[in-house]
């Protein structure tokens, strides 16, 4: 539980780390609230000979709302999602996710940005970020481009972004007016899920008029399940939709065996909480 | 006069003595993070040290090079089989008796098994050398099942062993056989079981769990060159035992070794062994002749240091149509690891398993346990418990609850039908036991009362048919245990450790002004001892539990004993305190007598003073007694109030209690919600209640984590799947339910303040209530009995194979 040896850096800007990063190479990992890298280091599964931590960059933190626009620093804790109430207000979903990562400690700590980048499927936030559509900010040597949340996890720890890139925001269109439920299945606080499911939709006249689906730790990397989503619009989400969109979500995941229990009981939680998570959100549309 | 007087009962309660519940001293300091634990000790020069472990759970060790770690900046030694062997410490006797090696001599039986031995100038130097010492294994075919593992064929672990077919235990019939003990009467029992009327029949796995303490092992080992003096500090809850055991196997004498377990964050068995970190960092003192420390992480202390339980319990139960038990059957396929360093008295390589006949009058019983070797890391300790209490206590109320089902009888009425009846104490056993007080129907009805058992079984009937109505996804499961424990070990004619007696100690020295210092042989770590043994001596020899302080864990201070595991303190040291105060009160009377010039018969003791009888305003106070004690000369009696007991236990002390918790199962996700725990405790004299309730909290939150998701699981290759918290289940306060505790006294007879015992109780019961709570609500759908842990895909797995997912 003692991790090699590093050098540690402490930028003031993001060009500032945007230049470190690019300058020591592959040997530099940024490092934010530390709450998923840190262990890493301590069981030596990862070993960077230079660590920039970003707590010091100035405006990385923060949360910005405004027409509905939601715009998130990626050094903002989990705690301040929570604690946001203009966020709550314009993406509750996010503070009902928020709430079920880890325990109070590790999210006075850990960040979005750290949990997007992260590249872990045990992470909740990649899934969350997939059923709002979200965009991230990449800023590079040659500048900053955006990424859709959709398109940015390739597989475990494998994401778009280039190991010379920073993540320094997040942003989305809020949901007001929309049903939302995050369903998370786990051993105990401070477990990753078992199996989770986020769930966004509309309805008009009794009948789902859209819907957003992804699913957390079923798979080497989030899962967004338009297929699920399309087997709930245009229904009145009555048993054969549900059906209909827990069968589609299977086809999307490919849970694995671990010490959380063997593949089909993945399988069957994963429509569970796809239920639940449905259910939920249709009392709230 | 009289008047100014206080009446005794205000006197009794300023004294804050057997029965209040005064604050834990310990907290003041723990609370405030001042605790002193091993890790915060810092000596000058020290130096650190840590293991290579193997990543594989069988393999031979080709060979070992350790240039590129030497080379490593700040590392002084890496230190390998070879090194140890020459000074006869390569191996080490284990408390069962067998040996244990100290570094892989030429093969490693487990993964996280020590290879070598890094010393370094610090903790970082010594974990990047440790990643540098080049190992060279052969792996060899693993076998983590016991069944597996006594085949004609099996690989063979222990070549060390090879050609002998005698082992501490008695004759080895296989190669990876240990032992097989034997109690009770094996043809009368399986007569009575082929000739009844009803017999049920299961196979019971207590599956292989971990006490994981807080704090992990560890030690700071200083040999003083000059002196020839080694002082060990360490996680040991037996510090003299350790002492015993370092100097037969070093050689150092006795005297020269000083052993002091400071603060101990929990031990729960975990602490009770002797580990090859112990052996290395001595050698690695004197070898440097600087003082060296070897702390585990979470990691190593999960994976090899002492893990608990892990018996494949094969039973048999016979009763009469009406249910009136007529035998019982046992036997143990026992998974010991690598080594078999279980810590169980000596004439006990099954601990006292023969407790399984549980709180029943069974008229015959048979136990046979079978100890095996498998690629698994050694231990097999008490986590919690009296040695495999909680292994038989478990046995039996599972097999109660299948009897009942085959009976289709209540389980709670089939429990009152059978219990040991209160004019049967004391009860001796088909086992062999002596019980030496009980009343178990009390405490049972007290329980039923409660809870409202009948309501709750009607609320349990009106939910299931809102299920099979489709309404709900959820079952309700009722879960009722009722547990006799063993402890207090024990008598020496019959319980040591290595030849070790099992008494225990206390010495107790008053000061001229009135205060005291009591050192005694055990050793606190959580328990509270500072606090209670305080209040026994307090109510013995009138002086407030304030005044006295309570010293444990230095050898060269404390009186002799074996320490604190077995819920063994209070029945022993315990007692030893009492006795040591009595001898105090007998001398302060001779010494009241002759101040109050009367006769010795003449006065009697009174709370915290010496009266004449007949005239209790004429009195000295304990406070004036001590003083004169030292400070004037009495004619025939040497100055000083001191007093030591070595108190030899006649008989263990038998605790027992009614557990009842109320579980809600959702059968779609395997979740289940424990709504409510209700805990009847009956420890005999209760020394402090707070305390009490503190233990039975930690207890059955210890209890829940078993029951329903702590386990260290291996896979096929025999590598360890849960090495950490993430996967080894610790309840945090939010999945740890509400509690309700409650309690009937019985005392012990043969106690000399009738206290039995209570740290473990809530283990003991607690496993087999929050098992029998998920059983039972799968009962309707067929369901006799499945393993534990009862985490949420298992539970789910239950409800699949019932067919309950449609
Ligand atoms: C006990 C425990 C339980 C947990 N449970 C959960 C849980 O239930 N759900 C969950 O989602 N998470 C959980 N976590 C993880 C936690 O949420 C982490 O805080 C989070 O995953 C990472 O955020 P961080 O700020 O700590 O990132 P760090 O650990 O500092 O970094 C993580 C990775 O992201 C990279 N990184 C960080 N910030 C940036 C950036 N701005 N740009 C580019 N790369 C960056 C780092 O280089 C590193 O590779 C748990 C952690 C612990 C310790």
């Amino acid at each position: 539980m003692i991790p090699g040896s590093f050098d540690y850096h402490r930028p003031a800007t993001v060009q500032e780390a945007a230049r470190l990063v690019a300058s020591l190479g592959e040997d530099a990992r940024v490092v934010a609230g530390g709450h998923s890298l840190i262990p890493m280091m301590k069981l030596r599964m990862a070993a960077p000979a230079h660590l920039i931590d970003l707590q010091g960059v100035e405006g990385l933190a923060g949360i910005a709302v405004s027409g509905g626009e939601v715009r998130i620093g990626a050094m903002t804790t989990q705690h301040m999602l929570i604690e946001d109430a203009a966020l709550a207000q314009a993406a509750p979903l996010v503070r009902e996710a928020a709430l079920q990562i880890a325990d109070p400690q590790v999210r006075y700590m850990g960040t979005i940005g750290g949990n997007l980048a992260n590249g872990d499927p045990g992470n909740d936030m990649p899934g969350l970020m997939q059923c709002l559509d979200a965009a991230f900010t990449l800023v590079g040597p040659e500048g900053a481009r955006q990424v859709r949340a959709r398109e940015f996890y390739f597989g475990a720890y494998d994401t778009a972004r280039a190991e010379d890139e920073i993540l320094s925001e997040i942003a989305f269109s809020g949901h007001a007016g929309a049903g939302y439920a995050y369903e998370k299945q786990k051993r105990k606080i401070g477990d990753y899920a078992t199996a989770a499911a986020a769930v966004l939709l509309r309805m008009e006249g009794g009948r789902c008029a859209a819907a957003s689906v992804a699913m957390t730790n079923l798979a080497d990397r989030p899962i967004f399940s338009q297929a699920a989503a399309d087997a709930l619009v245009g229904s009145p989400l009555d048993a054969a939709a549900l059906d209909a969109a827990v069968a589609a979500m299977q086809g999307d995941i490919a849970p694995g065996a671990d010490t959380r229990g063997p593949v089909e009981f993945k399988r069957h939680v994963a429509g569970v909480m796809l239920r639940r998570a449905v259910a939920r959100a249709a009392s709230r549309a | 006069m009289n008047e100014m007087i206080p009446p005794a009962g205000d006197r009794a309660a300023a004294l804050k003595g057997l029965g209040s519940s005064r604050k834990r001293v310990e907290d003041v300091r723990f609370t405030q993070g001042k605790g002193a634990y091993v890790d915060d000790i810092k000596l000058k020069d020290m130096v650190f040290g840590d293991f290579v472990r193997s990543p594989y759970a069988h393999a031979r060790v080709v060979s070992v090079n350790k240039e590129a770690a030497l080379a490593v900046p700040g590392v002084i030694a890496v230190l390998t089989a070879e090194d140890l062997a020459p000074l006869g410490l390569h191996w080490m006797p284990t408390l069962a008796g067998d040996r244990q090696m100290v570094l892989a001599d030429g093969k490693v039986l487990y993964q996280g098994q020590e290879v070598a031995f890094v010393v370094a100038e610090n903790r970082y130097a010594c974990a990047d050398a440790i990643e540098l010492v080049e190992v060279d294994y052969e792996a060899l075919p693993v076998v983590t099942d016991p069944f597996k593992a006594l085949e004609p064929d099996a690989p063979v672990l222990r070549e060390d062993l090879a050609g002998k077919t005698e082992g501490a235990h008695g004759p080895r019939r296989h190669h990876n056989h240990i032992f097989l003990w034997e109690q009770g009467d094996r043809a009368a029992t399986e007569a009575v079981i082929d000739g009844a009327d009803v017999v049920a029949e299961e196979r019971i796995h207590y599956h292989r769990t971990h006490p994981c303490p807080l704090e992990t092992c560890g030690c700071v080992a200083s040999m003083d060159k000059i002196t020839g003096k080694l002082t060990l500090w360490g996680t040991f809850q037996a510090p003299h035992a350790v002492r015993t055991v370092a100097s037969l196997i070093s050689g150092i004498a006795e005297h020269n070794i000083r052993v002091i377990s400071p603060d101990i964050g929990g031990g729960f068995g975990n602490k009770v062994g002797v580990y090859p970190g112990y052996v290395c960092s001595i050698v690695a003192s004197i070898v440097t002749g600087r003082p060296v420390k070897w702390v585990e992480d979470r990691m190593d202390n999960l994976m090899t240091t002492a893990f608990a339980r892990d018996y494949w319990m094969d039973g048999r139960i016979a009763a009469t149509k009406d249910g009136r038990i007529t035998g019982l059957w046992c036997h143990v396929t026992a998974d010991h690891g690598g080594f078999d360093a279980c810590a169980d008295p000596t004439k006990f390589p099954a601990g006292f398993f023969n407790i399984c006949t549980g709180s029943y009058d069974i008229p015959v019983a048979y136990v046979g346990v079978d100890g095996v070797y498998t690629n698994k890391a050694p231990g097999g300790v008490a986590y919690r418990c009296s040695f495999r209490v909680t292994e038989a206590a478990y046995f039996i109320e599972r097999m109660v609850d299948i009897l009942a089902i085959k009976l289709g009888m209540d389980p709670v009425e089939l429990r009152l039908k059978n219990f040991i009846r209160k004019d049967q104490f004391p009860y001796h056993s088909a086992l062999g036991w002596e019980y030496d007080s009980g009343d178990y129907h009390t405490a049972m009805e007290q329980a039923l009362a409660a809870v409202d058992y009948k309501g709750l079984r009607a609320e349990q009937a009106e939910r299931l048919e809102a299920f099979k109505r489709g309404e709900s996804r959820s079952l309700m499961g009722v879960g009722v245990a009722f547990f006799t424990e063993i402890v207090g070990a024990g008598p020496v004619k019959n319980c040591d450790i290595l030849g070790l007696g099992m008494f225990d100690s206390c010495e107790i020295r008053i000061h001229p002004t009135g205060s005291a210092i009591a050192r005694l042989g055990t050793i606190s770590q959580g328990q509270g001892h500072a606090t209670t043994f305080a209040q026994i001596l307090a109510s013995e020899i009138g002086i407030p539990a304030d005044d006295i302080t309570v010293e444990e864990g230095d050898t060269d201070t404390a009186p002799y004993g074996l320490g604190t595991y077995g819920s063994r303190s209070t029945p022993v040291a315990g007692a030893a305190t009492a006795m040591a105060g009595r001898k105090i009160r007998a001398k302060a009377q001779m010494i009241a007598a002759y101040l109050l010039e009367v006769h010795d018969d003449d006065v009697e003791f009174d709370v915290d003073r010496f009266q004449i009888k007949g005239a209790p305003e004429r009195f000295k106070t304990m406070k004036e007694i001590a003083f004169a004690a030292y400070n004037q000369a009495i004619p025939g009696l040497e100055p000083g109030l001191e007093a030591v007991s070595y108190y030899d236990p006649p008989n263990m002390t038998y605790p027992f209690g009614a557990y009842i918790c109320v579980m809600d199962v959702d059968v779609d996700t395997g979740v289940c919600d424990v709504r409510r725990v209700y805990a009847l405790d009956d420890c005999g004299t209760r020394i402090n209640p707070m305390i009490i309730e503190g233990q039975v909290h930690g207890g059955l939150t210890e209890a829940l984590a078993i029951a329903m998701g702590q386990e260290i699981a291996y896979d096929e290759d025999g590598n360890v799947t849960t090495g950490t918290l993430m996967d080894f289940f610790i309840p945090t306060a939010v999945e740890t339910p509400h509690y309700e505790t409650d309690h009937t006294v019985t005392p012990s007879p043969h106690h000399p303040i009738g206290a039995k015992g209570v740290g473990e109780s809530p283990n003991v019961g607690g496993v087999p209530m929050f098992s029998n709570a998920v059983m039972d609500a799968f009962k309707p759908f067929g369901l006799t009995h499945a393993h534990m842990p009862h985490d949420h895909w298992r539970v789910w797995r239950i409800a699949n194979g019932l067919g309950l997912h449609g």
